[in-house]
C-alpha cells in the first residue's frame, strides 16, 4: 500500500487503477482516485443456504404455485441465478387471502399479550439470524453487505421489536377509543429495501390484529421467503402471514380481491396511483409509501464537512434507491463551489464494487431495468444540457453497476430534477435567499423528505415549517427509527409508518 | 300594517373568495321544500366557479395554516357566536329544506352551533393529542407535528342541510386547511346562509368557499382537480362514488369516506359520540417528522 508520490495528478472523469497516481494535495476537488486500495474484505456466504427452489408461502406451509410456473432470481452484482422462486398466480392469492381471513377469526380475537410474544419472538429470531439475511439480502438486492448487515436487518427486528410491546397497549394509543384490528391486510413491499419493509408492514398489521397477505419484489423474494421460515420458528399461527411472490399484475389481483379489508403499498407514484384506483369504490382502507424528490437545502453557515457526509449519505446510501433520498441539492450560492469541490474529493473515495465486500460503500443496482433506466435519465441530463460529473473508479465487468454521478447546472425544468431517479444520481440546483430554497423544494409534486443545514436553530425550525415533506432530517439524512413516523405529502402517498401513527393505518376505532 | 309590507326576498348565491357572486354561467335551479313547493332559486355553479373556489382557498390557505392555533381557535369560536344571532333564520331554512316542525329545526341549529364550539376548541389541542416526542434508538431529537394538507374539497351531507354541513366543514377547518365546499343539492339554502355567516366573522376571504349546484356536474370536476389535496366525500352520490375515487387517485387526493355500513340518509347527526370525532380532525392532517442531532 505504497504511496505514490508522482505529483501529475489524473483528470476527472479518467479511469485511475488504485496506486497509479496520487494528488499532489487534497481538497482541489477534482475529484481524483484515493492513492491507496482496499484489500478484498469479503463477508463470508457459508452463513446462508440459498435453495434450489423456494415455493409461496401460505396457510403456514411451502406450497408450489397453483400453475406450478417459477421465476428466477438472480444476484444483480454477478448476474448469476440464485434460486427458482414459485410465481404466484390470481388463484393464489385468493388462496392466500382464504388463509389470512381463516387465521384471522382466532388471530384477531387472540389476546393482546400473546400476540406481542409471537412478534418478540420473531424480532429475537431476527437478530439470532442477522448475519443470514443480511448476505441473503446484498445477494439478492445488490445493496452493500455494510448497510444490509447495519441497518437493513437490525431495523427491520427493532420493527418487531416495537410493534411487539403495542399490541398489549392499544387502548393507550388511541384514548377514548377501542382499536379494532381491520382484518386481512393486502401488502406489497419494493426491492429496495426488501425485508426492512416487510417488517414495516407485517409487525404493525400483526400487533394490532391484523393478518396479512404479502406480495414481495418479483426481484427480491429471497429476504422475504426466509422470513416464512421465521414465522414457522416462531410457530405463528398458520395463516397470519402468507408471502406470495409474484409481478405486478398478480398484485392487483391481491389489492382489488373483494375479501381484503386493508391495502398497504410502498413503491412507486404511478403503481401507487393504479392501486388507488383499484381500490376506489370499495370500504378498504389504503396507504400508500409513495415516490419522492428530496431537497437537502445547505445554507451558507452549514458545517461543510458534516453536511458533505449528509449529502453523499443522502443520495449514494443504497445505491441512490430511497424513495426519500436527498436527490436535488439545493446549495445557497455563495458556498456552492467550496461545496461541490469537497463533493467532487469525498465521491473520489467512495468504493463501487461487490456488494458482499465489507468496504463496498456502492453496490449493484437491482436490475438490469433499473439500470437502464438510470442510463436513460442520466443521458436525458447530459441532453438537457446539465454538467456531468463522475468520479474515477473502476466497475466490476459483470454485473448491474452505476457511477455514482452529480450533475452541475441543473434547471428546475430538467427532467433529472423533477423525475425520481431511483439511483446515484445527484442533482446540484443553487438558491440566494430562504424563500427561493423554499420555493425550489416544494416545486415538486412529491413530499416525502428533506433536508436543511445550517447552524442556525431559529432557521431550521423556519424551514422545517415550510417544507412539504413528511420527514425533515436537519443537520443529517437519511435516520430511521420505528418509533418515527415516516411517510409523504401530496404524491408520496398517505398514511404514516412507524411509531404510534403506525397503528393508525391498521385499526378501525370504535366507542368505548 | 305589517301585513301590507311586501317581503324583500333574498337571493341565494355563491360564496367564493370572500365574496357573493352568481354562477359564472348565469345558471339557477329550483330548490324546492321537503313538500315539493318551489322555495327559491340557488345558483347552479359551473366548473369554472368550482376552480376559481379551488384559485381562492389555495390563495388563502396559507395564511390561515400560519395563524397561530389559539388565535383560530377563536375565529372559528366567533362564527358560532355569529351562528347564534341568526338562528331564526337557520331555523325557517333548516325546517323548510328538510320539512321539520320547527321544534325539531330548532334543536338541530342549536346542535349546529354547539358542534362548531366544540370543534373550534381543538384549535391549540389536537397537536398535543396527535403529535409525538420519539424515543429514537440514538443521539437525535425526533418530534411528529401534524400539518393541515391544505385545499379540501368538500361534499356535504345531502340529507343534513345545517348540521351535517357543520359537523364536516369544522373539522378541517380547525387545524388551518382552505375549504371548498359542494353543498346539499336539494337542500342548499342554508349553507349559503352559513356562508353571509363565515362573511361577516373572521374567518379570511377564501378559507372557505361555498358552492351550490348540481353533484352530477361539479364533484367529478373536484375529484379531478390536481389542486384539491383532500377530499371529504361523505356526500357524493353512491352512483358517483367510484368514478370519483378513481379519478382522485390522479394526484393522490386523500380520501375522507362515510364508515363502511352509514348511509347518509339515516346518519344521526344529533349523536355527539358519532360526531364529535378527533379521527375526523385527523383526516385532513399530515404528519410531519423532524430529526436533529443531539451533541455540543
Amino acid at each position: 500500500m505504497a504511496i505514490p508520490t508522482k505529483s501529475d495528478r489524473p483528470r476527472a472523469g479518467e479511469i485511475v487503477r488504485p496506486g497509479d497516481a496520487a494528488p499532489s494535495s487534497w481538497g482541489l476537488g477534482d475529484g481524483a482516485a484515493i492513492p491507496w486500495d482496499y484489500a478484498p474484505a469479503p463477508e463470508s456466504r457459508d452463513v446462508v443456504t440459498i435453495k434450489e427452489r423456494y415455493g409461496l408461502f401460505i396457510g403456514g406451509r411451502e406450497v408450489a404455485a397453483s400453475d406450478g410456473q417459477t421465476f428466477t432470481t438472480v444476484n444483480p452484482a454477478t448476474e448469476e441465478p440464485l434460486a427458482l422462486v414459485a410465481r404466484g398466480t390470481p388463484a393464489d392469492m385468493d388462496r392466500g387471502v382464504k388463509a389470512a381471513r381463516k387465521a384471522f377469526r382466532r388471530w384477531g380475537a387472540l389476546a393482546g399479550r400473546e400476540r406481542a410474544k409471537y412478534l418478540y419472538r420473531i424480532a429475537r429470531i431476527l437478530q439470532e439470524r442477522s448475519r443470514e439475511f443480511a448476505v441473503l439480502e446484498s445477494m439478492d438486492s445488490g445493496k452493500p453487505i455494510k448497510e444490509s448487515r447495519d441497518v437493513d436487518v437490525p431495523l427491520a427486528a427493532a420493527h418487531f421489536w416495537y410493534y411487539a410491546g403495542w399490541a398489549d397497549k392499544l387502548e393507550y394509543a388511541f384514548p377514548g377509543r377501542v382499536a379494532r384490528p381491520l382484518g386481512v391486510a393486502a401488502q406489497i413491499i419494493p426491492w429496495n429495501f426488501p425485508l426492512l419493509m416487510l417488517a414495516w408492514k407485517i409487525a404493525p398489521a400483526l400487533a394490532a390484529g391484523n393478518t396479512v397477505v404479502l406480495k414481495p419484489a418479483s426481484t427480491t423474494p429471497l429476504s422475504a421467503l426466509l422470513f416464512a421460515e421465521v414465522c414457522q420458528q416462531a410457530e405463528l399461527p398458520a395463516g397470519v402471514v402468507n408471502i406470495i411472490p409474484g409481478p405486478g399484475e398478480v398484485g392487483m389481483a391481491l389489492v382489488t380481491h373483494q375479501d381484503v379489508d386493508k391495502v398497504a403499498f410502498t413503491g412507486s407514484t404511478d403503481i401507487g396511483k393504479q392501486i388507488a384506483r383499484g381500490v376506489a369504490g370499495s370500504n378498504k382502507a389504503l396507504t400508500l409509501e409513495l415516490g419522492g424528490k428530496a431537497a437537502n437545502i445547505v445554507f451558507d453557515d452549514a458545517p461543510l464537512d458534516q453536511a458533505v457526509e449528509g449529502i453523499i449519505n443522502g443520495i449514494y446510501f443504497n445505491q441512490g434507491e430511497v424513495c426519500c433520498a436527498g436527490s436535488r441539492l439545493l446549495a445557497q450560492e455563495s458556498i456552492v463551489e467550496p461545496l461541490i469541490d469537497k463533493l467532487k474529493d469525498r465521491l473520489a473515495t467512495i468504493r463501487v464494487g461487490d456488494p458482499l465486500d465489507k468496504n463496498t460503500d456502492v453496490g449493484a443496482i437491482n436490475s438490469k431495468a433499473q439500470l437502464e433506466k438510470i442510463t436513460e435519465l442520466v443521458a436525458a441530463g447530459t441532453a438537457e444540457g446539465a454538467e456531468m460529473y463522475q468520479p474515477a473508479c473502476d466497475l466490476p465487468a459483470r454485473g448491474y453497476f452505476f457511477r455514482p454521478t452529480l450533475f452541475t447546472n441543473v434547471a428546475q425544468s430538467h427532467r433529472i430534477a423533477r423525475e425520481e431517479i431511483f439511483g446515484p444520481v445527484l442533482s446540484v440546483l443553487t438558491f440566494r435567499t430562504p424563500e427561493e430554497a423554499v420555493e425550489k423544494a416544494n416545486n415538486t409534486a412529491y413530499g416525502l423528505s428533506a433536508g436543511i443545514w445550517t447552524d442556525k436553530g431559529s432557521r431550521i425550525l423556519h424551514m422545517v415549517k415550510r417544507m412539504k415533506a413528511g420527514v425533515v432530517w436537519a443537520n443529517t439524512f437519511n435516520r430511521f427509527d420505528p418509533t418515527s413516523p415516516f411517510g409523504g405529502y401530496k404524491e408520496s402517498g398517505f398514511g404514516r409508518e412507524g411509531g404510534m401513527h403506525g397503528l393508525h393505518a391498521y385499526v378501525r376505532l370504535e366507542d368505548r | 300594517m305589517a301585513d301590507d309590507r311586501i317581503d324583500v326576498r333574498k337571493t341565494y348565491k355563491l360564496y367564493i373568495g370572500g365574496a357573493f357572486p352568481r354562477s359564472e354561467s348565469g345558471r339557477s335551479y329550483v330548490v324546492r321544500a321537503a313538500d315539493g313547493s318551489p322555495i327559491a332559486n340557488a345558483c347552479r355553479a359551473s366548473r369554472k366557479d368550482l376552480r376559481e373556489a379551488v384559485r381562492a382557498a389555495r390563495k388563502a390557505a396559507g395564511g390561515w395554516a400560519d395563524k397561530t392555533a389559539m388565535n383560530r381557535g377563536q375565529v372559528l369560536y366567533r362564527v358560532a357566536e355569529l351562528m347564534e344571532g341568526r338562528r331564526d333564520q337557520f331555523v325557517a331554512e333548516v325546517s323548510g329544506a328538510e320539512g321539520l316542525k320547527e321544534a325539531k329545526a330548532r334543536e338541530l341549529v342549536a346542535r349546529s352551533i354547539d358542534r362548531w364550539v366544540w370543534y373550534a376548541g381543538w384549535a391549540d389541542k389536537i397537536s398535543q393529542v396527535l403529535g409525538s416526542a420519539n424515543p429514537v434508538a440514538a443521539p437525535y431529537f425526533n418530534f411528529t407535528i401534524p400539518e393541515p394538507t391544505g385545499v379540501v374539497g368538500l361534499v356535504a351531507p345531502e340529507q343534513s342541510s345545517l348540521l351535517g354541513l357543520v359537523s364536516r366543514l369544522a373539522p378541517p377547518l380547525v387545524t388551518g386547511n382552505a375549504v371548498v365546499v359542494i353543498a346539499s343539492e336539494t337542500r342548499p339554502l342554508p349553507s349559503v346562509t352559513l356562508g353571509e355567516v363565515l362573511a361577516t366573522s373572521d374567518v379570511p376571504a377564501g378559507v372557505v368557499n361555498i358552492l351550490t349546484g348540481l353533484k352530477t356536474e361539479l364533484v367529478p370536476v373536484m375529484a379531478g382537480h390536481v389542486d384539491v389535496d383532500a377530499m371529504d366525500v361523505w356526500g357524493v352520490p353512491d352512483d358517483l362514488r367510484t368514478e370519483v375515487e378513481m379519478v382522485a387517485a390522479d394526484n393522490v387526493k386523500r380520501l375522507s369516506r362515510r364508515p363502511a355500513g352509514v348511509a347518509d340518509a339515516r346518519f344521526d347527526w344529533l349523536d355527539d359520540r358519532a360526531t364529535e370525532r378527533p379521527e375526523w380532525i385527523a383526516a385532513f392532517l399530515e404528519m410531519k417528522t423532524v430529526w436533529h442531532p443531539i451533541g455540543v
